[in-house]
């Protein structure tokens, strides 16, 4: 007998009782369902912190130095030269010096931070300039009162569209506009849109004890990454003598680390509600062999008009594996419909990917084939006298 | 075409040893139509699970169109009983959740044969039991004797060298329970060989030719009109008939 007729023979079964079909079926849709919940919601988070990083830039490489309780600082020509000592692995370092100030637009009090930042700041962070130009090496050189402000400045009523050439006051200190950045989140108020940069050299005498603690630099690719954390720690080690007073850190390897993390927990996880996808092959074995028992007579007939042990067995592993994999197939539907609705709880799409939903599907299959090993076996050997005797 | 050769079965009830059939050699030749017979417990079903390769002897050969089936293993048997055996049983052995059509096919579903082959065969084979119309009916709708029919039809669906019957009447009224036996009768004069397992003497008689068993022996193999083919050993000759007669 074909492997087509088993499985009509199977399907025939399974709808001629359904009830009972769906009871075997239960603790497999359970098991599978709750696979899918935890590896959708665990996709989801990973996707959730990948977005997350990747607006980051998935290049940047943050340099703090703290150097605190020490007398030792590094300059910032010292870093400039580091990073064209490794320029096969560092693309561009830019100062950012974050001001504690006010930024005064004619009459309006804006909440906007202002940052100090080197030329090279706008290619670290991928943005492109929306009108205007980005602030230059001359700027910071020759201390210019310029900045460059982001599009909620082109998009708020104080200026109307075009910014451009027009001045705001930082802690009373009149600064041009000489570009605008284009839109990088949504143009509002506190977005990333909402933003002044000025030339590090003025944010420095902002601050108060007129040093630069944090630095941004971009590797020059995405496999270069670790090298270049490692190229600046090397130097920085060399000046500090101490790990403990700089840190230089690859949003890559943290979203890496992150998402291996959370590989490991999504899989101890589905590891443990697979548990249930065991006790559901028990179901299926127990259900199955108090089928075969029923079905005594069926098989005797069977195998009185020439079906061979293996016809029976096939008929029997064939329907096993026919229940559960339609429990797995109900169950990763219930398992997508349940994490699509936990999701937005979480504030995330909590989709699985596609190999765990092959993977949960495949395991069903494995797992009615293997539990129904022993009650096919059972079937397989009844003998067609004993089993039509019996009324 | 069937031919027993000293088959003994042997069964160990614990330090009891059962002779079910002792001894038993006989011939059946292709077209006839023979009855087992003889009481309860005589050993019958022990002869028809043989002769049906459903069991093999314990002692004695088994030669089934020549060739010798009582050594072989499993798989093989369900292959003979396949191609070559056609089975009526007394409770019609139907598979209730399939259709009419489906529990006739089954033999060919076995037999590896194509979706249409088996179907224009399984609606062929119902039209001579005059039941085509039933084909996707299932058996529970139907009566006894129609069931019994659908039996018959599942039997001759392989066109198999010997149709075995097992109290073929058995758990029907006398009236359909004939009809029955005119088939088998009919069948039997298309050419095809039939071994009849009962224990009714007068539905014996229907066959030609009556092998009666006795605690696992021959005790009479000749033709059914003869006057001793329906002596009971036990039972006084005149008394047997009148109360068989009433049977049916
Ligand atoms: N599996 C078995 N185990 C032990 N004894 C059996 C078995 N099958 C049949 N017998 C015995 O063999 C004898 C013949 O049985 P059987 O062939 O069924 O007779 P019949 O069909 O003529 O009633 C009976 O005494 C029965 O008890
Ligand atoms: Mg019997």
């Amino acid at each position: 007998m074909s492997f087509l007729q088993c499985f009509l023979l199977a399907i025939k079964g399974i709808s001629t009782s359904k009830m009972r079909a769906f009871l075997t079926m239960l603790g497999i849709i359970i098991g599978v369902a709750s696979v899918i919940v935890i590896t959708g919601l665990g996709n989801g988070m990973q996707n959730y912190m990948t977005d997350m990083f990747e607006g980051m830039g998935t290049r940047t490489l943050n340099i703090n130095l703290t150097g605190r309780g020490s007398n030792r600082t590094i300059s910032v020509d010292r870093m400039y030269e580091i990073a064209e000592e490794n320029k096969e692995v560092i693309s561009y370092i830019s100062p950012k010096v974050t001001v504690q100030g006010q930024v005064r637009c004619l009459n309006e009090n804006m909440r906007t931070s202002v940052t100090g930042v080197g030329e090279d700041y706008l290619l670290i962070n991928s943005w492109e300039i929306l009108s205007g130009r980005f602030i230059q090496y001359f700027d910071i050189a020759e201390r210019k009162k310029v900045c460059v402000v982001g599009s909620y400045y082109a998009s708020n009523d104080v200026f109307g569209t075009s910014p451009v050439g027009q001045t705001l006051k930082i802690n009373g200190e009149a600064y041009t506009i000489v570009g605008i950045i284009e839109e990088i989140a949504d143009s509002t108020q506190n977005s990333t849109d909402d933003m002044v940069l000025i030339p590090y050299s003025n944010a420095v005498k902002f601050s108060r004890n007129a040093t630069i603690s944090s630095y941004v630099a971009s590797a020059s690719s995405d496999e270069s990454v670790t090298q270049a954390r490692v190229a600046i720690e090397n130097e920085l080690y060399k000046v500090f003598l101490n790990d403990d007073l700089y840190s230089v850190i690859s949003m890559t390897e943290i979203l890496d680390t992150m998402n291996e993390m959370m590989d490991i927990v999504v899989g101890i996880l589905a590891g443990i509600a697979g548990i249930s996808l065991l006790v559901g092959g028990i179901g299926i074995m127990n259900i199955m062999l108090v089928s075969v028992t029923e079905r005594t007579r069926e098989i005797g007939i069977r195998k009185a008009l020439g079906a061979k042990q293996r016809d029976i067995k096939s008929q029997f592993i064939i329907e096993a594996g026919t229940t559960s994999a339609l429990g797995g197939v109900i169950g990763i539907a219930f398992g997508m419909l349940v994490a699509s609705m936990i999701g937005p709880v979480f504030d995330i799409t909590a989709l699985p990917k596609i190999d765990s939903i092959l993977l949960a599907f495949s395991i069903s299959v494995g797992v009615g084939v293997l539990f129904g090993f022993l009650p096919a076996n059972k079937a397989a050997k009844l003998n067609p006298i004993d089993a039509l005797r019996n009324e | 075409m069937i031919r027993f050769e000293h088959i003994s079965k042997i069964y160990q009830v614990g330090d009891d040893e059962i002779r079910a059939a002792d001894d038993v050699s006989f011939n059946i030749s292709k077209g006839e139509f023979v009855a087992i017979v003889g009481q309860s417990g005589s050993g019958k079903s022990t002869c028809m699970n043989i002769i049906g390769c459903l069991d093999v002897p314990t002692l004695g050969s088994y030669y089934l169109n020549g060739t010798d089936v009582s050594t072989m293993n499993d798989n093989k048997l369900a292959e003979i009983r396949n191609k070559t055996l056609g089975f009526i049983f007394q409770q019609y052995n139907l598979i209730p959740k399939l259709t009419v059509a489906e529990n006739v096919e089954m033999p060919l579903l076995y037999g590896g044969y194509s979706n249409q082959e088996r179907r224009a065969a399984a609606l062929e084979s119902l039209r001579r039991v005059g039941l085509e119309h039933k084909a996707n009916s299932f058996p529970p709708q139907l009566s006894g004797g129609q069931q019994q029919r659908v039996s018959i039809a599942r039997a001759l669906v392989s066109n198999p060298s010997v149709i075995l019957a097992d109290e073929p009447t058995g758990a029907l009224d006398s009236r359909t329970g004939r009809e029955v036996l005119e088939f088998l009768q009919e069948l039997n004069s298309e050419g095809n060989t039939i071994v009849l397992i009962t224990h009714d003497n007068s539905i014996a008689r229907k066959a030609h030719r009556i092998i009666r068993l006795f605690d696992g022996k021959i005790i009479y193999d000749g033709p059914a009109d003869s006057d001793q083919a329906v002596v009971n050993p036990d039972i006084p000759h005149g008394e047997h008939i009148k109360k068989e007669e009433n049977n049916i």
